[in-house]
């Protein structure tokens, strides 16, 4: 039993021994991370929604749920077009580079309906008329719970508690189909 | 007994080396004979991590992992189960012993150079166990499925979207939803139960026998090894069983009588240890005024907060650049063992500098730990600031005043 042991054979069969396990480990290691991946019924709850606008009036708002989030769609009046750059000087952040309606449309605003403060659901007064929480209001949502107030478009007055704009949640238009979240 | 005994020991031990392995480890093993109260806190922390396993065991029998069941299980263990509040109490006082344990055991290791060589790699495990500790308390926090178990980790999840280009796909895949749902509360419940107690176990192992292989240190910083008796017993030394086993019973005793005191009197902590959102449901909807986390976390969840500025022509947002000083300030205590260049072990013989730097070091921790509880404002944010400079500032200056400053004579013998 005194054969010579051949170090190069052994040398190739450990790097290939090593190859194939970490392969193997890599290959098994797939399903395992994968099964952390959103399941189907995830996706199906999480998948974007669709809307038909042809069903919204001018001057309504309709409420849609995406992932869990209520999102405001609110069909603008000309007026509230003409109205929107007039706050440009009351609110925060006018986010002029967003567009007035802030959406991918000039007649459709398309937000997430989450106050930025601390997550209650502002109220849509869309009408232009003096309010106990503003004397000049030209419409837009008030948030009851800590007094937030916001345009038409939004975006968030100065001087209130939430500190950001309402939220656009990623959105495309197809027609008269308004799509929330990822078209994919 | 005598005789037939021996007989039955020779049997097993030529099978699997019992008296061997009790001799090496307990009843041979030499440890230094003057220690202080400091050196108790790892004998503490076997004790509370058998006391987290046991009752983890026994509310795992109760618990429903799902987003419609587990809050209504923990009322249940509460209320209906026979004596399941003390199984939660215990439990949830548990978590928070063990940090507070796990904290002055390492500071002890900070105080008396518990780390340098020949014993990096006992201060590396130890540093691992911390992390993991830090990954349990926060999966567990989040099984009750209340609103602070969820806005909290809400938070912390949105850490790993912070990541440029990869952070959302990663919190998608943690989450296993699109936003912090069931789904991510069963994965967490394994990884409490299962993942992180198992890794746990083996890194204790490897701690203490590492530990068991260089020797327990002493506050004097003397080596017990040099002087030893005729049979090879180093003088300074005592063996382990039965010396620190029985002086160690005292101590559980006292630890216990505390321990319980919480569990029955004030199980809550003032909500410091289960706070008061988390008495109501998880809502999607409906955020906490202040979110806040538990007191254990709060000197890191300070440092997190006070990064309010990025680095914008690099592309890095505070949010992220203070997940990454976050990561940073535990980070940095893996390292420990290769800052510190000073001749000697202990804190009573190192020279000026390092017991300042101690003492920022320790003030910096408790600071940010109070400001981590309250809500922001500027000024807090402010102090959270300077704080976290000096909590790095000690421990990356460390090479150099260790190197330079002037220690004094380490005694020959303890």
């Amino acid at each position: 039993m005194s054969k010579k042991v051949d170090q190069n054979r052994r040398k190739a069969l450990h790097i290939t021994s090593g190859i194939v396990g970490a392969v193997t480990v890599a290959g098994f290691a797939v399903p395992f991370l994968s099964a952390w991946n959103p399941s189907e019924k995830a996706k199906a709850l999480g998948a974007s929604v669709e809307f038909d606008l042809s069903k919204l009036e001018v001057g309504a708002m309709a409420v849609l749920e995406w992932r869990r989030t209520p999102i405001f769609v609110v069909h603008q009046t000309s007026k509230a077009l003409e109205n929107l750059p007039k706050l440009d000087s009351k609110v925060t952040n006018p986010a002029i580079e967003e567009g007035i309606t802030r959406s991918e449309n000039s007649k459709y605003t398309v937000l997430k309906g989450v106050c930025t403060h601390l997550s209650c659901a502002p109220k849509y007064y869309p009408e232009i008329e003096p309010k106990a929480w503003d004397q000049e209001w030209l419409g837009g949502f008030f948030c009851p719970c800590h007094g937030s107030k916001f345009d038409l478009a939004g975006r968030v007055y100065k001087g209130v508690p939430a500190p950001t704009n309402l939220e656009v949640p990623p959105h495309s238009f197809d027609g008269d189909v308004l799509i929330v979240g990822d078209s994919a | 007994m005598g005789e037939q005994n021996k007989s039955f020991m020779n049997w097993i031990d030529k099978r699997f080396p019992v008296t061997e392995n009790l001799e090496r480890h307990l009843t041979k093993h030499p440890v230094p004979k003057k220690v202080n109260f400091f050196y108790i806190f790892g004998a503490l922390l076997m004790v509370i991590f058998m006391v987290q396993v046991i009752t983890g065991i026994w509310l795992m029998m109760f618990y429903t992992n799902t987003e419609e069941g587990a809050f209504a299980s923990v009322e249940y263990i509460m209320r209906d189960v026979e004596y399941g509040w003390l199984m939660r109490y215990m439990h949830s006082t548990g978590a928070s012993a063990f940090f507070f344990l796990m904290y002055f055991h390492m500071f002890r290791g900070l105080l008396y150079g518990s780390y340098q060589k020949p014993k990096e790699l006992v201060w590396l495990f130890g540093c691992f166990l911390l992390f993991l500790l830090m990954a349990e308390g926060f999966l567990g926090y989040v099984l009750p499925w209340g609103q602070m178990s969820y806005w909290a980790a809400n938070v912390i999840l949105s850490l790993f979207g912070a990541i440029p280009v990869i952070g959302p796909d990663l919190q998608v895949w943690i989450q296993g939803d699109y936003v912090l749902s069931g789904a991510t509360l069963s994965r967490f419940f394994a990884l409490h139960v299962v993942v992180v107690p198992l890794l746990m176990i083996a890194l204790v192992v490897f701690h203490i026998f590492a530990l068991h292989e260089v020797g327990a240190g002493n506050p004097e910083g003397v080596d017990i090894e040099k002087h030893r008796d005729e049979n090879g017993m180093p003088l300074d030394g005592a063996p382990f069983h039965p010396y620190k086993t029985f002086s160690a019973l005292p101590a559980i005793g006292i630890f216990f009588v505390i321990f319980f005191a919480i569990v029955f009197f004030a199980p809550e902590g003032g909500g410091y240890f289960l706070e008061k959102p988390n008495f109501e449901e998880a809502d999607f909807l409906k955020t906490p005024e202040h979110i806040a986390p538990v007191w254990y976390y709060a000197p890191f969840y300070s440092i997190l907060r006070a990064i309010t500025f990025g680095i914008p022509f690099l592309g890095i947002t505070s949010k992220f650049l203070g997940f990454i000083i976050f990561a940073a300030s535990i980070a940095i205590l893996f390292v420990v063992p290769w800052l510190d260049r000073s001749k000697v072990q202990s804190i009573r013989y190192k020279g000026i500098y390092s017991k300042i730097g101690m003492i920022l070091f320790a003030a910096s921790f408790i600071t940010l730990g109070y400001l981590g509880t309250k809500p922001v404002n500027e000024l807090r944010t402010l102090i959270a600031q300077i704080s976290t400079l000096f909590y790095f500032l000690p421990l990356l200056l460390m090479p150099i005043y260790t190197k330079y400053e002037k220690t004094l004579e380490v005694p020959d013998r303890l």
